[in-house]
């Protein structure tokens, strides 16, 4: 080392050259590949955060629980939910009867038990159709975008602006007296498809710019391509979480429309129709209200307390906070 | 700030028309004949009733129909029920009540929804936080009409704490009916506030202040809430519009003499001009609430005013 | 406290002032999901009065996290584990809330990192400033007023009147940095941390705020803790430098010595790496240069008038981009690249380089065929690309590939390795599943990668790794031109280097051609063969990369040259 080239100046306290020893940090090739491998997706990943959540976990079981309820109600009760006389009403619980009746002289138990599929079903369905519809809908604008974005963003608006359960109580009087459940499908999901398309809209815009879809555009693969082998996977997770929880949402509002008298027919065993019949005897049973209530509500907390958890796995920002 | 406000208002006409057009259809697809109605028991008259038909315009086709309701929107012509009734004299008896049950949950969203927001916010991760946030899930979780019920059963007739009816419309019976409506929409507050403020809490513009040397509580107070509070007003707003359309259930419940119910009883009734001028009436709130909002976010939030 | 940091000025500073700030044995840790994580690690620093001292590390090698220790502004999971943090001999890990309230901007200042997300777009810029004054008690009212308006015009701002009715997103990145630069000195500090205060600016932009901050300092007598990724920037600036490496300080001592004697392998490896000091070109491309040069003298020799052997080539580009005008206005054009022509010879590297705004991506996407150009024409292999379609767009495709870069977005993170790479043979065609699977093993081998890549997902990867990945997909359709668009800006050094080398081996091994854009000069230097320099969507100088370096012709492109960091910094292996 030519002298000429060190500080001339005195080296004050604290500032002497200092190299550490190199045993205290071996160094190591730059940009090492780990050898450590578990070809780990983002949604492996999620997965496992997942399941030390213990929200996740309880909202799973439950949701599993239920499942296996609207799939196997036998399984749950020998009691028939329809066979309702008189002599039953308002009785006490006994035997193979756990939780009386009601005023119709029904098993609740067994009407709570049955009274999952219509509920579950409702909700399922609505949020297929509406993730179907809003999806396309909100992909085609997202991803197209110029005039065909203009257009069906202002149908989405349109849509949006009148209120869901206002919506739901006008289509619904056109089927008066013979409403089926598909008919509530159908008209939830025709004014419940906005939030969806809205939500993917959005996704694939940010998803479509993305340099990993240039990079395919440049190797040659067609917009519609990349549409479906990339935007989309890469737009589904907020579509997910956003379903997971309207099923929740969708279920309360097919109660709500029971409670107006738009339900499903009473020859269905729903839970919306046994909340809104036991309103009035609510001084004097209110196990009648109190169960079918609490087993909704209870099936719609745990989807939206799924919906929670997986929104906060997808997303490692608010994982970490 | 002038082009701004000027695309928004021009952005909302194909959605007015939009919906005052679907809500038109639907209404016009409803079951019963509105003149076959007026008869009652009586015999119709087939002279009477064409003469009847041509005088509302019932027989035109859908489109000029839709076209002359319109026309009417903007002379505050809303036509009349089947009691001879102007819609107009329904409207202005139902609406203020409406109003008044609406601003009222609103007031309860924004103040209980803010201060508990920011407090789970700021104590993000615990016991306060979580309870706050599973708390707010139950609420959504559980139909307004069974809180309405169990409000009313147990404020209202056990404990005798507020009137269980709200006929009267006055402020103390309005209370619970308000605390009810605002339910779902307080948790959804709740939770947008403490999701705003955690956000804020950690941006770089606040830690720049905190290295200023600005004390905590003027960096919580004027670069965390102010931030964090502009999605949640604009929730708000936006919220004005969903609560007087949601107000049909609990309006229902406790027996408010308001929009809700005056909507119900026309769809029972298939009236269809009655239902039609308030859902077009409550989706101008509606659409209004929201470019009310959105020029409010534009003066909350300096990049948006520039755009 | 003001009037006390006023008073340590200029005088010059004997060996046995007391040390302004005192670090020793430091440990710093953040709490994760697996327990405490190590982030600094024993750490001593020394910082004098008056003085610059620079940390110089990588990503990630804890520099930041030192940094911000020492005004107690760590993350939330962030604490001080250990050891300890003398300011003017007093115990700052010790310090309650209020009384860190007190030292934060009167005694010690922060200039931080990202002038984009540090300032509150909600409040005026200066207000923010003012707050400064206040909360320190420097001024209050029409004072403080008049203060912010001095400080602004201080930092080198303009019309500081304006500027201070103003909100953040009316100010350039530029501009933003000086505010901070403002607020961190308002209130006359002792001490000044700087965290890559320049990083996000453009290279004249830096240039001039270091300048400007140094000079600052030096005036006040402020002493200034500058941490960087940049070596020759730290260098340049700093008397005093300490290398981290894995939250550790391998190395310290007066920042010249350091650099032309380093002692700890690390260092080493980084003297070596860094561009802005390694003022040459990479060997390999170097010879290669030169014998391209000597068949070009030969060709010459034998018929003038040949033209080289161009397989892409631009003629009088322009893109322009219309721009909304106000309401009722009418829309005006915004010329985003303005009549570039070049041509790029068969197994060269052309390097575009420009600063941000100056035209040079969008040339990188018309070269690509994913944007089509107002007017003019590009040419591949003397065929005009523009109506390409169906089949013969496909053809292109295959000879022109591009590599992007940002490594974090350039990879489909739901694919994995293999299907990233399998994907251009699958569009095109290409081979069985068996002969597939043997491409992606040799493309792996080619970029360094072992072959267990393939089932691993890009979020398993650095950013070095993915954008090798990348080069492996690039070269899997074997194609004639591959355009790098800022291909290396987001890597660290080190990793840098090792992909420059990568692509310059790659060039050799397939006679690859590179159209190599950069806004990095000292990059461009070590593996260009032509420069073209771009402003404003102009071209403004072409030549050969040692003419551009050794004699600019315009004044924008010698500018350019000297706001390289540490660029005139003589190092040993130079003499």
């Amino acid at each position: 080392m030519p002298e000429a080239t060190t500080n001339s100046r005195t080296t004050r306290a604290g500032q002497h050259r200092y190299v550490a020893p190199l045993e205290e940090t071996p160094l190591q090739s730059v940009d090492a590949v780990s050898k450590e491998s578990d070809g780990s997706s983002l949604w492996k990943d999620a997965f496992r955060s997942l399941i030390r959540e213990p929200l996740f976990i309880i909202s799973a079981l439950l949701i599993l629980l239920i499942a296996v309820v609207v799939a196997l109600p036998a399984l749950f009760t020998s009691a028939d939910p329809t066979f309702c006389t008189l002599d039953n009403s308002l009785a006490d619980p006994r035997a193979g009867h756990p939780l009386g009746f009601n005023q119709q002289g029904c098993d609740i138990y067994a009407r709570v038990i049955y009274g999952a599929r219509a509920s579950v079903m409702v909700g399922a369905f609505t949020t297929i159709a509406v993730v179907i519809l809003g999806g396309i809908v909100g992909a085609i604008a997202g991803f197209y975008g110029g005039w065909l974005d203009a257009l069906l963003s202002r149908i989405i608006d349109i849509f949006f602006a009148i209120p869901f359960i206002l919506a739901a109580i006008v289509l619904l009087q056109l089927f008066r007296g013979s409403i089926s459940a598909w008919h509530i499908v159908a008209v939830l999901a025709a004014f419940g498809w906005t939030q969806i398309a809205r939500i993917t809209r959005g996704a694939v815009i940010s998803t479509k710019n993305s340099d990993f879809v240039t990079a395919s555009t440049a190797v040659g693969a067609t917009p519609l391509k990349n549409l479906i082998r990339h935007v989309l996977p890469n737009s589904i997770a907020p579509v997910i979480v956003t379903a997971t929880v309207s099923l929740g949402i969708y279920i309360v509002a097919e109660a709500t429309l029971s409670y107006l008298g738009l339900g499903l027919p009473t020859s269905i065993v729903s839970w919306g129709a046994d909340i809104a019949s036991a309103q009035t005897l609510l001084r004097t049973n209110p196990e009648a209200l109190f169960f079918p209530a609490a087993a909704l509500a209870v099936t719609v907390l745990s989807f939206i307390m799924m919906g929670d958890a997986v929104r906060d796995a997808l997303d490692p920002k608010a994982r970490t906070r | 700030m002038l082009r701004y406000t000027s695309r928004r208002v021009l952005q909302m006409i194909p959605v007015l028309l939009g919906t005052t057009l679907l809500i038109y259809a639907m209404v016009f697809a409803m079951p019963g004949d509105p003149v076959a109605a007026l008869f009652g028991e009586k015999p119709i008259n087939e002279n009477v009733a064409d003469q009847i038909r041509a005088e509302y315009n019932l027989d035109e086709p859908f489109i000029i129909q839709y076209l002359l309701f319109v026309k009417g929107l903007f002379v505050g012509d809303f036509g009349i029920t089947f009691t001879g009734q102007p819609v107009i004299d329904v409207i202005t008896r139902v609406f203020p009540t409406t109003i008044k049950l609406a601003s009222m949950a609103l007031v309860f969203e924004m103040v209980f929804g803010i201060i508990i927001g920011v407090i789970a916010g700021i104590r993000q991760g615990k016991l306060f936080d979580s309870t706050v946030l599973m708390l707010s899930l139950v609420i959504i979780a559980i139909p307004t009409f069974v809180l309405g019920f169990v409000g009313q059963f147990v404020f209202g007739i056990e404990l005798g704490w507020f009137p269980a009816t709200a006929r009267d419309a006055s402020f103390i019976s309005l209370l619970m009916p308000a605390l009810v409506l605002a339910g779902v929409s307080l948790a959804y507050v709740i939770r947008l506030t403490r999701t705003s403020i955690v956000e804020n809490l950690t941006a770089d513009h606040v830690r720049t202040a905190r290295a200023k040397g600005l004390s905590e509580g003027r960096v919580t107070t004027v670069h965390v809430l102010r931030n964090s509070l502009i999605p949640v007003v604009t929730f708000l707003g936006a919220d004005l519009g969903t609560l007087m359309g949601g107000a049909i259930v609990t309006e229902n419940i406790f027996a408010v003499d308001g929009v809700g119910s005056a909507l119900y009883d026309a769809i029972l009734r298939s009236e269809g001009t009655t239902v039609v001028s308030i859902v077009t009436l409550l989706v101008i709130v509606y659409i209004l609430a929201n470019l009310l909002v959105d020029l409010l976010y534009a003066v909350l939030d300096p990049r948006i005013r520039y755009a | 406290m003001s009037g006390y940091a006023n008073q340590a000025t200029f005088e010059p500073v004997a060996a046995e002032t007391a040390p302004l700030l005192q670090i020793s044995d430091l440990e710093v840790g953040f709490k994760t999901q697996n327990g405490m994580v190590p982030a600094v690690r024993g750490a001593n620093l020394t910082v004098y009065p008056g003085q610059t001292v620079a940390i110089v590390g990588e990503s990630g090698s804890g520099k930041s996290t030192l940094a911000h220790s020492i005004i107690n502004l760590l993350p939330a999971n962030g604490r001080v584990l250990g050891g300890s943090i003398l300011f003017r001999g007093e115990e700052v890990t010790e310090f309650s809330k209020r009384r860190m309230a007190a030292v934060r901007g009167s005694s010690i200042g922060l200039v931080p990192q990202d002038p984009m997300s540090n300032l509150n777009p909600l409040w005026r810029v200066g207000y923010q400033i003012k707050e400064t004054l206040q909360a320190n008690n420097i001024a209050k009212g029409k004072a403080a007023d008049i203060r912010v308006r001095e400080l602004l015009a201080e930092a080198g701002l303009p019309d500081a009147d304006e500027r201070a009715r103003q909100f953040p997103h009316e100010f350039s990145g530029g501009m933003l940095q000086r505010s901070l630069i403002a607020m961190g000195l308002a209130a006359r500090p002792e001490l000044l941390v700087a965290d890559e205060p320049t990083s996000a600016l453009d290279v004249t932009v830096q240039h001039q705020i270091l300048n400007h901050l140094d000079s600052l300092t030096s005036e006040l007598g402020v002493a200034v803790l500058l941490i960087t990724h940049d070596l020759g920037l730290a260098a340049e600036r700093a008397e005093h430098l300490a290398v981290m490496y894995k939250g550790r300080i391998v190395e310290s001592g007066a920042a010249l010595e350091i650099l032309q004697d380093p002692q700890h392998p690390y260092t080493k490896r980084l003297v070596h790496s860094a561009p802005s000091l390694a003022s040459r070109r990479l060997e390999s491309a170097h010879e290669r240069s030169q014998i391209a040069e000597r068949e070009a003298a030969s060709r010459e020799v034998l018929a003038e008038t040949e033209s080289r052997d161009n397989v892409l080539v631009a003629e009088n580009l322009t893109k322009a981009f219309p721009i909304r005008g106000g309401f009722g206005q009418k829309s005006t054009d915004f010329k985003a690249v303005d009549d570039v022509s070049f041509a790029l010879q068969r197994g060269t590297t052309m390097a575009l380089v420009g600063e941000s705004g100056s035209g040079k991506s969008t040339v990188a996407q018309m070269a690509l065929r994913l944007l089509r150009p107002t007017s003019g024409r590009v040419l591949f292999d003397g065929e005009d690309i523009a109506p390409l379609a169906g089949r013969d767009l496909l053809g292109l495709r295959r000879k022109v590939q591009p590599i992007f870069q940002n490594p974090y977005g350039t990879l489909d993170p739901m694919y994995s390795i293999y299907r990233t790479i399998e994907e251009p043979l699958r569009t095109h065609g290409i081979g069985n599943g068996k002969q597939r699977r043997q491409k992606i093993k040799d493309l792996l081998e080619k970029v360094a990668m072992p072959a267990s890549t393939v089932n691993r997902y890009p979020n398993e990867l650095s950013g070095g790794q993915r954008q090798r990945i990348a080069i492996a997909r690039a070269l899997a359709l074997d194609p004639e031109v591959v355009v790098c668009d800022e291909a290396v800006s987001a890597l660290d050094v080190l990793v840098q280097d090792q992909i420059l080398n990568l692509l310059n081996d790659l060039q050799g091994e397939f006679g690859l051609s590179y159209l190599f854009i950069s806004h990095d000069l000292a990059v461009v230097r070590q593996i260009a063969d032509e420069v073209l320099v771009m402003r404003n969507g102009k071209l403004v100088e072409a030549a050969t990369t040692d003419e551009v370096f050794d004699n600019p012709k315009q004044d924008y492109t010698r500018d350019l040259l000297e706001s390289i960091p540490g660029g005139n910094i003589p190092l040993a292996s130079t003499g």
